[in-house]
């Protein structure tokens, strides 16, 4: 069985995000990028796959600026075997991204999607669904175990309150939640091999895919300062503010 | 506490061709936080799962030919290695040895020795990290050691005393350095030293005794005696007598890789130093908003920018095999300078808090003091550019 792992090139997760002044994004020049730690835990849960035999070989697909090579890189540094990037001005829109997908999923025929269950730079939570539509297949999302069987995925899911397992026909979509697995770093092997996997470059004209957005950002803005907090003598009085401040109890 | 505030330039820029490597050594360091490192100083223990991690990453071996089984790197990216070990917070001085005193083996050994030992200490099953040169009456004079090694038919006798051997209790193998013909008898004065690769654990069992020496930071290091140990001549490296050559060439990959670690150190410091600036607020205002905090703060950087040049020159020159000498010697001074006046200031910008074990900068302070003094002190090094690059009279 073959796998194919989408991953996104994010803002590193270490950094403050700072607003551009006007108010149209954020900015990333000179900022530090890395793949989105959601897709580190699907490309580990498909190398864990490979290692123990239940995949054959696994594929890293991005989509996105020439800089996404670079993150096509870590995952084949991490072991999968080779890169499919389909690049684009800027990052494209998750239904894009869903259909650029499929169009790797018709080309390549794997039988296994895994992507994160969002990228933490803008927290869509959507990419993985839309695939899962446009190919008619099953999805097994927030995934914090996946068990192969034969022609079946179980996959147990957290929602509230609890877990859930579901089985799903293969092939199918499943997204990774932060439990599933816990990535490991590179060896300094890997990462020499991986200058050595071969990489193609894809556009989306080559899957006959429109990326122009279709949503328009009105603006951004950074969160309100928080307020300094007050250090307070005694319960007694917090009771009071709480009380009669702030009209809570 | 923050490493750091990621929006000055990314280190690894547009172009840097380690920058893969620095981000796996990154995301190795940060499962091995401050905590980890305390704990280890409070109790002066070796990193035993921090070093077997690197190890079994394969960082260790970056510098061993893939023939032997490494990666065959330039010390370049050993340099990055250790820059970000240190940059995390970690510290690499307890194993990165390993990746450099198996240079004189590989330059000067026999075949049949690379063969059985290199793959090994690639493999890390072998730690080749112990360096007995330093004698308590032959400290910067490397020349005026003592211990002898006396030829016995297929053996020599060893008999003498080392001190300040770093790691001695955590290696599998020493390289030693020893007299095989009294300085008197010799046509040159840098003849009649001669090299050897010691078998520790054999040692131990025939004169061979570890003592460690408690010191102000965690650092494993011990002093070593001899007494009639006896070892097979063929573990003498290259030919009798020229063992001090031998040496040279790996002091300045050694000097480079710790003044890589200096630069760590220094960035260390100052992202440290510029998160807490930025973000302590007294009399209403962040502290950094005042140039006597700021500006210390700001001449680190630009030193520590301008040293690390050095160490990429130095760095580049080695790999290129051009002599490197000079800016080997150069780039540790500057870099072991420009990471002590970031810890400095670093220590000052944090305050009654720099001194508390809980934040790091205490003992990265203590650590990186160590460079002013070892392994070459800085008046050494200066002596070394006032006389071999500057053709004045020699002082010592």
């Amino acid at each position: 069985m073959k796998i194919l792992v989408a991953v996104k090139r994010v803002i590193d997760f270490n950094v403050r995000i700072r607003v551009l002044p006007d108010g149209s994004g954020v900015e990333t020049d000179n900022v530090k990028m890395s793949m989105n730690p959601f897709d580190e835990i699907a490309v580990e849960e498909a190398i864990r796959l490979k290692e123990a035999g239940t995949a054959s070989e696994v594929i890293a697909v991005s989509i996105g600026p020439a800089r996404c090579q670079e993150t096509i890189r870590t995952a084949l540094a991490f072991g999968c075997d080779r890169g499919i990037h389909v690049e684009t001005d800027q990052p494209p829109e998750p239904l894009a991204v869903a259909k650029l997908l499929a169009g790797v999923v018709a080309a390549e025929d794997p039988g296994l999607v895994i992507l994160g269950k969002q990228a933490i730079d803008d927290d869509c939570n959507q990419t993985g669904q839309m695939l899962a539509a446009l190919l008619g297949w099953p999805q097994g999302t927030f995934a914090s175990e996946l068990v192969i069987g034969d022609g079946v995925f179980d996959v147990t899911r957290e929602i509230d309150g609890g877990l859930e397992t579901i089985s799903v026909n293969a092939p199918a979509v499943v997204t990774t939640d932060l439990r599933l697995n816990e990535p490991r770093y590179p060896s300094l092997p890997g990462i020499m091999k991986a200058k050595r996997k071969p990489i193609e470059a894809r556009t989306p004209a080559d899957y006959g895919i429109d990326v122009t957005p279709r949503l328009e950002t009105v603006s951004v803005a950074e969160p309100p300062p928080r307020p300094p907090g007050r250090m307070l003598d005694s319960a007694a009085e917090l009771v009071n503010i709480l009380r009669e401040e702030k009209g809570v109890l | 506490m923050k490493s750091s505030d990621g929006m000055r330039p990314d280190p690894s820029p547009d172009g840097d061709p380690w920058a893969d490597i620095r981000d796996g050594v990154r995301k190795l360091c940060a499962r091995f936080p401050g905590s980890y490192w305390q704990v280890l100083d409070r109790d002066r223990m070796y990193p035993e799962a921090f070093v077997a991690a690197l190890t079994e990453a394969g960082y260790l071996a970056c510098l061993i030919p893939e023939k032997y089984g490494g990666a065959g790197l330039p010390v370049a990216a050993a340099v990055a290695v250790l820059e970000e070990i240190h940059r995390s917070g970690g510290n690499g001085a307890a194993c990165h040895a390993q990746m450099y005193m198996m240079g004189a083996l590989l330059r000067h050994g026999s075949e049949a020795q690379k063969q059985r030992y290199l793959p090994d200490v690639a493999a890390g099953k072998l730690r080749l990290q112990a360096f007995g040169v330093t004698e308590p009456n032959a400290g910067s004079d490397t020349l005026g050691l003592q211990t002898r090694a006396d030829r016995d038919g297929d053996s020599y006798v060893i008999n003498g005393q080392k001190i300040w051997t770093s790691r001695a209790e955590h290696s599998d193998l020493m390289l030693l350095l020893a007299r095989t013909a009294p300085a008197d008898s010799v046509a040159k004065r840098t003849d009649g030293l001669s090299l050897f690769l010691v078998d520790m654990a054999e040692a131990l069992q025939a004169g061979l005794t570890i003592r460690p020496i408690r010191t102000m930071l965690n650092h494993a290091t011990t002093e070593v005696f001899f007494k009639d140990l006896r070892i097979p001549s063929t573990a003498r490296i290259g030919e009798d007598g020229k063992g001090f050559r031998y040496i040279l060439d790996g002091m300045n990959a050694e000097r480079i890789l710790v003044a890589a670690e200096c630069i760590g150190d220094a960035r260390f410091f100052i992202d440290r130093a510029v998160a807490y600036a930025g973000e302590r607020v007294v009399f209403g205002r962040p502290i950094g908003q005042n140039q006597g905090v700021q500006f210390p703060i700001a001449r680190a950087y630009a030193e520590t920018e301008a040293a690390d040049l050095m160490v990429q020159r130095a760095a580049r020159r080695f790999d290129s095999a051009l002599s490197c000498g000079p800016e080997s010697n150069m780039a540790k001074l500057l870099a072991a300078d420009a990471s002590w006046h970031a810890a400095e200031c670093c220590l000052q910008t944090h305050g009654g808090f720099g001194f508390a074990e809980e934040y790091d900068i205490e003992r990265k302070f203590r650590e990186t003091r160590l460079y002013q003094v070892a392994p070459v002190s800085t008046n050494l090094i200066l002596g070394y550019i006032g006389q071999h690059v500057l053709g004045l009279p020699r002082s010592y």
